[in-house]
């Protein structure tokens, strides 16, 4: 049986040195430039024929631009919509890494921690500016619900705080838990189907059957991700 | 794990770099300008649409408001106009009415003057019958021929008496 480990091994395809750091178009540098050339030939086809009636390409875009715009005005309110580029560009990014990574021998570079913790830092760095920068030293307030009783502030400071630190962490665990454990479990059923022989039919089962779920994980853990940005993006615009 | 591996870390960051400001720039400066222009420029031909017709509904009902003013007025005059004819024909009806009753008076006036001469006559007539009547029993029965004022005298008597 193939290793279910495999899967993520990065291998370079053009190897790039410079000086002592290795910069090396490897195979999750080419899927996350097809996840872009996807996007931007998306977009290209979709609106190169703009049209007050839209055609069938240039409703899904729209469809994504206010599925993505309403979440924002949802969650972040109206003044989240100036992160609306970020935020769209977040969710095409993630969304795509994880459904590309579903087709075979492809690589999935949102199961890597790396990938989805740099993602998850510069969401939380860039919200925590953001609050400072807009509440000034009155964002700490963030630390200390409105109405509660001052007894209870040494309990529930610390709490706060570590709920607040932990943000990236969930973040960027959550994405990369929910791609890493769906791949390796699709790998150990698809190795069983070979050794069953015709019993292989039961393991088959299975991993179309995960495969599904896969499917509406990658999409539902790319609208997580996003969704999660715009509630920070409302704690940093408006606090609580 | 692959995952763990730092060696790959360089690499992956900076196509992580490359490749997310890539779709930044594509949606930031490509997609959305594109897509938020043509959903602007729907809902506003929604929007015109919609003042457009309800610059549309409001001029139908001022009109309605027009016509149904004229409606009232055109009313107002015709009932005017009903009251007057009905008061001059009842007046003429009035001035026919009295003279016809005036013509009637008076022919009924005349009529019983006539009646009045008439009955007059017949009853002057009525004593010269009941005399020459009188006069002829008294010859069939006793024979006897009074003198015309005598029996004339006696049914005047007699008359008088039944008169009274």
């Amino acid at each position: 049986m193939a290793n279910p480990i495999h899967q993520f091994e990065i291998t370079p395809i053009i190897p790039i040195h410079i000086g002592d750091l290795d910069l090396s178009f490897t195979n999750s540098a080419l899927f996350m430039t097809v996840a872009v050339a996807l996007s931007f030939a998306f977009f290209w086809v979709a609106t190169r024929r703009v049209a007050v009636i839209p055609g069938r390409l240039q409703s899904i875009a729209e469809l994504l631009y206010s599925f993505i715009a309403n979440m924002i005005r949802d969650n972040a309110g109206k003044d989240g919509m100036k992160y609306f580029p970020f935020v769209l560009t977040l969710f095409l990014y993630v969304a795509l890494g994880n459904m590309l990574g579903l087709l075979p021998y492809s690589f999935t570079f949102t199961s890597h921690i790396l990938v989805t913790a740099a993602l998850a830092l510069v969401i939380f760095v860039g919200v925590t500016i953001l609050g400072f920068a807009r509440h000034g030293m009155g964002y700490f307030r963030m630390f200390f619900p409105e109405g509660a009783p001052l007894l209870t502030a040494p309990m529930l400071i610390p709490i706060e705080i570590i709920s607040y630190l932990s943000r990236p962490f969930s973040l960027s665990v959550r994405l990369f838990a929910n791609m890493t454990v769906g791949h390796i479990m699709l790998k150990v059923l698809a190795g069983f189907i070979i050794s069953l022989g015709v019993f292989g039919i039961v393991p088959f089962a299975a991993v179309v059957g995960v495969t599904m779920l896969e499917i509406m994980i990658a999409l539902i853990q790319a609208y997580v991700f996003t969704i999660l940005t715009c509630i920070y993006l409302h704690d940093a615009l408006h606090m609580h | 794990m692959p995952q763990f591996d730092p060696s790959s870390f360089a690499s992956q960051l900076f196509w992580l770099i490359v490749t997310f400001t890539a779709l930044f720039m594509i949606v930031w400066r490509f997609a959305i300008p594109r897509i938020g222009d043509v959903m602007d420029q729907r809902q506003k031909m929604v929007d015109d649409d919609l003042e457009r017709a309800a610059q549309f509904k409001a001029e139908a009902e001022s009109a309605i408001a027009t016509y149904e003013k004229a409606l009232a007025e055109a009313r107002a005059q015709a009932r005017a106009v009903l009251k007057e004819s009905e008061a001059s024909l009842q007046e003429t009806q009035e001035a026919r009415q009295r003279e016809v009753s005036a013509r009637l008076a008076e022919e009924i006036k005349n009529g019983e003057a006539r009646i009045a001469k008439a009955r007059d006559e017949a009853l002057d007539s009525l004593a010269d019958i009941a005399a020459d009547t009188a006069a002829a029993a008294a010859e069939k029965v006793a024979g006897i021929r009074p003198a015309p004022d005598e029996t004339r005298k006696a049914v005047a008597a007699t008359l008088e008496k039944r008169a009274n």
